[in-house]
């Protein structure tokens, strides 16, 4: 029973890696970068709600929303004023910029809000859902852990078919095989990929809400690390693929709650990081990465 | 039958090459025109200058009487002049029906309109029908071809250019994809046709122009220019 309760409150950690994997796995297949400042997006997101929820007690939903709205209007800018002018420059002028990014958006958090964390308010039990009690109180599964996985679950199908069966969608798949004949097709590439930047961020600030609600610690670093992992979930699932990052992100969270619990909490960064090492020796395109087939 | 395209004194620069060194020529409605040259003549950049892909140092393009050299390339599709690029460039992970739709990505003239140019494009180039729902990486090489053109096709273009179209094909391949280019002439549509075969070329083309290291060494009529000497020697092989 207790194994059981690891795993759920594994993959609910996991649907977080996810839906944040989701931003760096979808910026990378139609952007071809790394965005490296996303984990502190979800970070500014948290804050947003925290202030907006917790200090000035608006209703938890419309808090998220908020959040998700400024988060959209945050990553498109930082696309528009730090990336895009880097186009046409080589990958790794855009890698050492979006650090930078990422540094900044930190820096500028501390000096907002200090560097003491804040003590997140759940905004799960902040809508009034209870945990879930079952086998007669032998197993209690959080509300939060089940509003992350079911968030998450619904996000992927949207996502996936919007991606799948629509203009703007196949306009991005467009993007992501061949910008130059996506632009032959008339397909407006700057557009297409500050959509993208759009949609990973108000990802990220659901990200966030969940993530704050189940660790309800916030500091200017608190997307930092989440970040990292969901960025190695994005890799670990094969970077670029919608699908991979989901089976990354969830796959990760178990492995490291899994490894937390009955190998050694200190460990289980390291685990998580040995069982990437062994994905990549044996499937560099990561589990369910494209092998590119270049015909010509 | 007016001027379609007229492409004036215009310099190309690739990174610190001068590819394209003050070329002018020009497309009237319904012709079929071919730039023929060596690899390297700077064929693709000129087709990219047209298309708005790569920006030009200087000179001018004009396309119906709108300037387009200073058009983002995503607009210059709406008006309605598209390329069928080098290497095809078919969007491998999707199918054939997707790769189609994304074609008439820019029109706003209803399904119906839509669906009625798919059924010419499956028409016209059956082979694709049959293979609608597979992915376009599955297909060969001619079939690849055929979708790079009905793709082109389906934005309803009144003007198409056309990259290499022959390039790694067999020889009936390339009659094959010859006679689609004359059939898609016929239908009204204009044709910039740039190809390493002079041959084929200059025997579906009205005019010519020859094209070495950036600059155009001769032009006028394909016929005349397909029994030119110094066109036979160094381009036809006789």
């Amino acid at each position: 029973m207790q194994f059981l309760s690891y795993l759920i409150s594994g993959i609910s950690l996991g649907s977080v890696y996810a839906l944040i994997a989701l931003g760096y796995t979808m910026v990378y297949g139609i952007a071809k970068m790394l965005n490296f400042a996303h984990g502190d997006i979800i970070m500014i997101g948290s804050y947003v709600i925290f202030f907006a929820f917790g200090s000035f007690g608006l209703n938890p939903i419309l808090s998220v929303v908020l959040s998700m709205v400024v988060c959209t209007i945050l990553g498109v800018t930082i696309e528009r004023v730090a990336y895009r002018p880097l186009r046409e420059a080589p990958s790794l002028a855009v890698l050492i910029t979006a650090i930078g990014v990422s540094y900044l958006l930190q820096q500028v958090a501390q000096l907002l809000w200090s560097a003491n964390p804040k003590s997140f308010q759940s905004i799960v039990a902040g809508v009034g859902l209870q945990p879930l009690v079952l086998f007669d109180g032998q197993l209690t599964i959080s509300a939060e852990a089940i509003v992350t996985i079911l968030a998450c679950i619904v996000i992927m199908v949207a996502l996936t078919a919007f991606v799948n069966h629509t203009v703007p969608g196949h306009a991005m798949l467009a993007v992501s095989e061949d910008r130059g004949a996506a632009q032959l097709m008339g397909v407006n590439v700057n557009g297409t990929i500050a959509l993208t930047f759009a949609i990973g961020s108000a990802l990220a600030a659901v990200a966030g809400a969940l993530l704050c609600s189940s660790y309800p610690t916030l500091s200017p670093t608190t997307g930092a690390m989440p970040g990292i992992k969901a960025f190695v979930a994005a890799v670990f699932g094969g970077i670029g693929s919608i699908p991979g990052a989901f089976l990354g992100g969830v796959l990760l969270g178990v492995i490291e709650n899994l490894s937390k619990a009955y190998i050694s909490t200190q460990l289980s960064d390291a685990i998580v990081f040995l069982v990437l090492i062994v994905v990549l020796v044996v499937k560099p395109t990561g589990l369910l990465g494209k092998k590119v087939n270049v015909k010509v | 039958m007016g001027e379609m395209l007229s492409v004036k004194n215009i310099n190309v620069f690739y990174g610190s090459i001068h590819a394209i060194r003050d070329i002018s020529f020009h497309v009237d409605e319904g012709e079929i025109v071919t730039l023929i040259g060596a690899n390297g003549a700077g064929k693709t950049t000129t087709m990219h200058a047209i298309s708005g892909l790569l920006k030009l140092k200087s000179g001018e393009i004009t396309y119906c009487g709108e300037l387009i050299s200073k058009m983002e390339a995503h607009k210059i599709i709406r008006l309605g002049l598209a390329q069928v690029p080098e290497g095809r460039r078919v969007f491998s992970g999707l199918t054939v029906q997707q790769n189609l739709m994304l074609g008439a990505y820019t029109r706003r003239d209803g399904k119906e309109a839509i669906q009625n140019d798919f059924d010419m494009v499956y028409e016209l180039l059956p082979r694709l029908k049959e293979r609608r729902s597979q992915a376009a990486g599955t297909l060969s090489g001619g079939e690849q071809q055929m979708l790079a053109i009905g793709r082109a096709l389906m934005c309803k273009p009144k003007m198409l250019l056309l990259d290499e179209p022959s390039m790694g094909l067999s020889p009936l391949l390339v009659k094959e994809i010859f006679k689609i280019i004359r059939d898609v002439n016929r239908q009204g549509v204009t044709v910039l046709l740039v190809e390493q075969n002079a041959k084929m070329a200059l025997d579906i083309a009205n005019r010519a122009y020859v094209l070495e290291t950036g600059t155009i060494k001769m032009e006028g009529d394909a016929h005349e220019l397909a029994n030119n000497i110094e066109v036979r020697k160094a381009y036809l092989g006789c």
